[in-house]
């Protein structure tokens, strides 16, 4: 128990301060737009990681709030041709993407 | 799964315009709502020779000509679908499983994850999994290995029974062994250790080519291979398996698991084997096989809390076997020590314990912290006619291990420690060595991950060894994809040490009457210095879709250059000598492979080697013996629709060994012994989801070495040599089996 308590309090430093931990919601399909929206975020200063899943449409965020927001990173993945917290795509970012990812038409549909 | 099969298929048009002599799209599979692109796809015009195959991401374009009106797109396990409208867009389909209710998951399984190579890691690792361990019906790792190319098994001497594995023109002792990445086959266990591991206990194994991980250690040259054994939380309630062979080896299986709660559950698998038939096909009045017993057991518990972050594990075996040699009429109780009948025994009593936990933040899943402990003691009595040899080996293991991100989680860092005691006490012939061998070392490992395109891991770990001093050990592996992930090209460099347990390692020159030449038996180390190797690979995938089927072509080069070696002597007849290298040592490899399937239900993989591999001897530089210089390999495997649970498998494997070359005996001299092929077939009957049998032959051409044991008629004479084996002594080799769980 002596181990894992330190262990714990190891994880605790090494994690404080700045962290913030936030979920968004990413509009995606496929495996293609996983990596396209994970490359955006991380691509973020500040952004230490990032997860997308397919089913929930979130993102999950880890991020320095002295460096960026949850806000810069959404653009970032709006400028991509994804639809992030709400900031729509421009028409030319979304028709750059691949057909399995055109969230537009598949959701509609998507079960 | 319910949606999946009350909604049809999905069929949508998409906006983006496209050229009108062409049909593309993307084909998902949908189970439990998920959509994922679907790899491997056949998607071809009816009647027509014009078809493809979907790519990684499910993607696909096909001519499209007047008379091509009909497209059919299947998957095996998956409801064919065809299409007679919508060409002229991208098209998208969305396949459901054959029928949602049957174990269609499984066939699916076997299709694609039999034998994969690991596409986005730096590291050449391919992975055996449970489907294709099952084509090796029998019985141990060390036979698990037949169906894959990378693999060469060989024959370890005309006594034992042995085989022995090699990768890259190395033998095992250069290949790192790990067993749920706690090192498993070091030291005494080398020669033997293999057939210590029941096939049924394992549920995948891993083999990296060429350099390993520092995480593991620094002693792996050629390569690494890695088994996870079966979990108990994952495990099936009961398991039993029964195997049988006509040269009288008797296997049993008896596994079972219990979930205390749905965070901990707890196994017991049990493994005998016994074979007390006396078979002597080749005439030479010497066993084929030896005589032999096994009991082993394996008790594990396993712990897993999701929602906390923490697993573990806790694990106990103990083994006890027992062989015997030797003549026909050898019996220990009336001959052992006396000059009648040649005969021998080797008795290995082994237990193991092991502990490992590890956390991971649920809030930073990224950093997680990870500890393994492990001891284990092996003890091994054995003579070979008046020659003795026994060797009591404990091991002690501890490791942690640390990983988070620097920055971002594209780059990514392992780090820990590692402290290991070996301590070993070895009486050979009259001789009593003691050997006490700690180690304590630290390790650092960088893994850049690029997400699509280039991928690095570079790593370096710092040892103190009590005998070996302090050293530095590097490794990088490097990996970029091209194409579309159509092409990857793998890049590495490693540097490993080793220190030699030569008796272990070469216990089959005691099963001959050669007299062995050491100067300094009980200095450390055997007053030699440690193994130092380098090795540097190159691999690449190259995927490809040929007369409407995909293909998979792989060439692996890879060259390990010796600084230090152990140079194990058989060259003089009557005669075996352990010194340093003086010279120039090297193995190098070149194998091309071809993955690919005929239709959906038959698989076909070929593979051509050839080696090079050289060491300096007193006498001069040669060809290391009993290696052979070309190797090929071809496979086919069938499966029948799964219905009901009720199946047909099939698979036949062909090795062709190419020449070998033979040291001189008294008689002859050092020459090439002719290339021969192994044919091996199984047949296997689904009877439902609880039950299948299973039959096959080894060795269907019946090779057999009729010279295996030299001098067999006089076996205290000077001439007397089990160790030069080439080939099988044993022939055809016929075998049932059945599989049951719940």
């Amino acid at each position: 128990m002596k181990i894992k308590l330190l262990i714990m309090l190891f994880f605790a430093t090494a994690a404080v301060a700045q962290t913030q931990k936030e979920n968004i919601e990413v509009r995606g399909n496929c495996d293609l737009c996983k990596k396209r929206i994970e490359k955006a975020a991380l691509n973020t200063k500040g952004v230490k990681y990032a997860s997308w899943t397919a089913e929930t449409q979130q993102l999950t965020l880890i991020y320095n709030a002295k460096k960026t927001s949850a806000k810069s990173v959404a653009k970032n993945i709006a400028a991509v041709g994804h639809e992030a917290d709400s900031i729509v795509a421009t028409e030319e970012a979304y028709n750059a993407l691949p057909a399995c990812c055109m969230y537009k038409s598949v959701s509609a549909h998507g079960g | 799964m319910f949606k999946s099969y009350l909604l049809p298929i999905y069929l949508c048009l998409l906006g983006a315009a496209h050229a009108q002599h062409q049909v593309s799209g993307y084909i998902y599979n949908q189970e439990n709502n998920i959509q994922s692109p679907l790899a491997g796809a056949s998607v071809y015009w009816e009647n027509s020779t014009s078809g493809t195959v979907s790519n990684d991401d499910g993607y696909f374009t096909l001519d499209h000509n007047p008379e091509n009106t009909v497209l059919v797109v299947s998957y095996l396990g998956f409801k064919t679908i065809k299409l007679t409208s919508g060409f002229n867009k991208p098209i998208e389909v969305i396949l459901i499983p054959d029928d949602a209710a049957s174990l269609n998951e499984v066939t699916v399984l076997q299709r694609r994850k039999a034998l994969q190579r690991a596409i986005f890691t730096p590291r050449n690792v391919s992975t055996i999994g449970s489907a294709e361990l099952l084509k090796a019906a029998c019985c141990n790792l060390s036979e698990s290995f037949e169906t894959n190319p990378s693999i060469d098994v060989n024959y370890a001497d005309a006594l034992t029974g042995t085989k022995q594995i090699q990768m890259l023109g190395l033998t095992s002792p250069y290949i790192l062994f790990t067993q749920e990445n706690i090192p498993n086959l070091r030291g005494s266990n080398q020669t033997f250790g293999l057939s210590f591991t029941p096939g049924t206990w394992v549920e995948s194994i891993q083999i990296t080519k060429g350099a390993g991980a520092v995480s593991s250690g620094y002693e792996s040259i050629s390569g690494q291979i890695n088994a996870e054994l079966i979990k108990p939380l994952t495990a099936p309630p009961l398991f039993i398996n029964g195997f049988r062979s006509a040269n009288g080896r008797t296997e049993v299986n008896l596994q079972g698991k219990y979930d205390l709660s749905s965070k901990w559950a707890t196994s017991l698998f049990v493994h005998a084997n016994k074979r007390s038939q006396i078979t002597d096909n080749n005439n030479d009045g010497f066993l084929d096989a030896p005589l032999s017993e096994q009991l082993n057991v394996l008790s594990r518990l396993q712990y897993i809390d999701a929602e906390k972050g923490w697993v573990g594990f806790a694990s106990f075996k103990a083994l006890s076997d027992t062989k015997q040699i030797g003549q026909l009429s050898y019996a220990p109780g009336l001959h052992k020590f006396k000059s009648q009948y040649w005969g021998g025994e080797l008795d290995t009593d082994k237990w193991e314990f092991n502990l490992k936990t590890g956390y991971v933040d649920p809030e930073i899943p990224y950093r997680s912290i990870g500890f393994q402990s492990a001891i284990s003691r092996h003890k091994q009595s054995a003579y070979f006619g008046n020659k003795n040899y026994n060797v009591s080996y404990t091991s002690y293991f501890h490791h942690i291990v640390y990983q988070s991100i620097l920055g971002n989680t594209l780059h990514k860092f392992k780090a820990g420690l590692q402290y290991m005691v070996d301590v070993y006490d070895e009486t050979i012939l009259t001789t009593h060595i003691k050997r006490n061998e700690t180690n304590l070392g630290a390790f650092f490992e960088y893994n850049y991950d690029g997400i699509e395109g280039f991928n690095a891991i570079i790593g370096a770990r710092v040892d103190h060894h009590n005998v070996m001093g302090t050293f530095v050990t590097p490794r990088v592996h490097l990996r970029h994809a091209f194409f579309d992930n159509k092409s990857i090209l793998r890049l590495s460099a490693g540097e490993g040490r080793r220190i030699a347990s030569i008796f272990a390692e070469n216990q089959k020159f005691l099963g001959s009457q050669r007299k062995l030449f050491l100067a300094q038996p009980t200095e450390p180390m055997y007053g030699l210095l440690p193994e130092r190797a380098w090795n540097f690979g190159l691999s690449w995938i190259q995927k490809a879709t040929l007369m409407n089927r995909p293909f998979d072509f792989i060439l692996d080069v890879y060259r390990t250059q010796f600084t230090n070696r152990v140079v194990v002597d058989w060259e003089t007849p009557g005669a075996i000598s352990f010194y340093n290298l003086d010279g120039k040592s090297h193995a190098q490899s070149i194998q091309l492979t071809v993955n690919t399937s005929l239709n959906d239900r038959i698989d076909l993989r070929f593979a051509y080697k050839t080696f090079d591999i050289k060491t300096d001897y007193r006498s001069g530089l040669k060809r290391v013996p009993l290696q052979a210089e070309n190797r090929w390999f071809a496979f086919v495997g069938y499966g029948s629709v799964l219905e009901d649970g009720k199946q047909w498998r099939a698979d036949a494997t062909l090795h062709r060994v190419g020449r070998q070359r033979r040291v001189a005996s008294f008689t002859t001299p050092s020459d090439f012994a002719a290339g021969f092929s192994l044919l091996s077939m199984q047949l296997t009957r689904q009877l439902s989801n609880q039950l299948s049998v299973y039959a096959g032959a080894e060795n269907l051409l019946d090779v057999k070495q009729t010279d295996a044991v030299l001098s067999s008629d006089d076996p205290f004479g000077a001439a007397f040599d089990s160790s030069q084996l080439y080939a099988p002594v044993f022939g055809r080799m016929l075998y049932a089996g059945f599989r049951f769980n719940l």
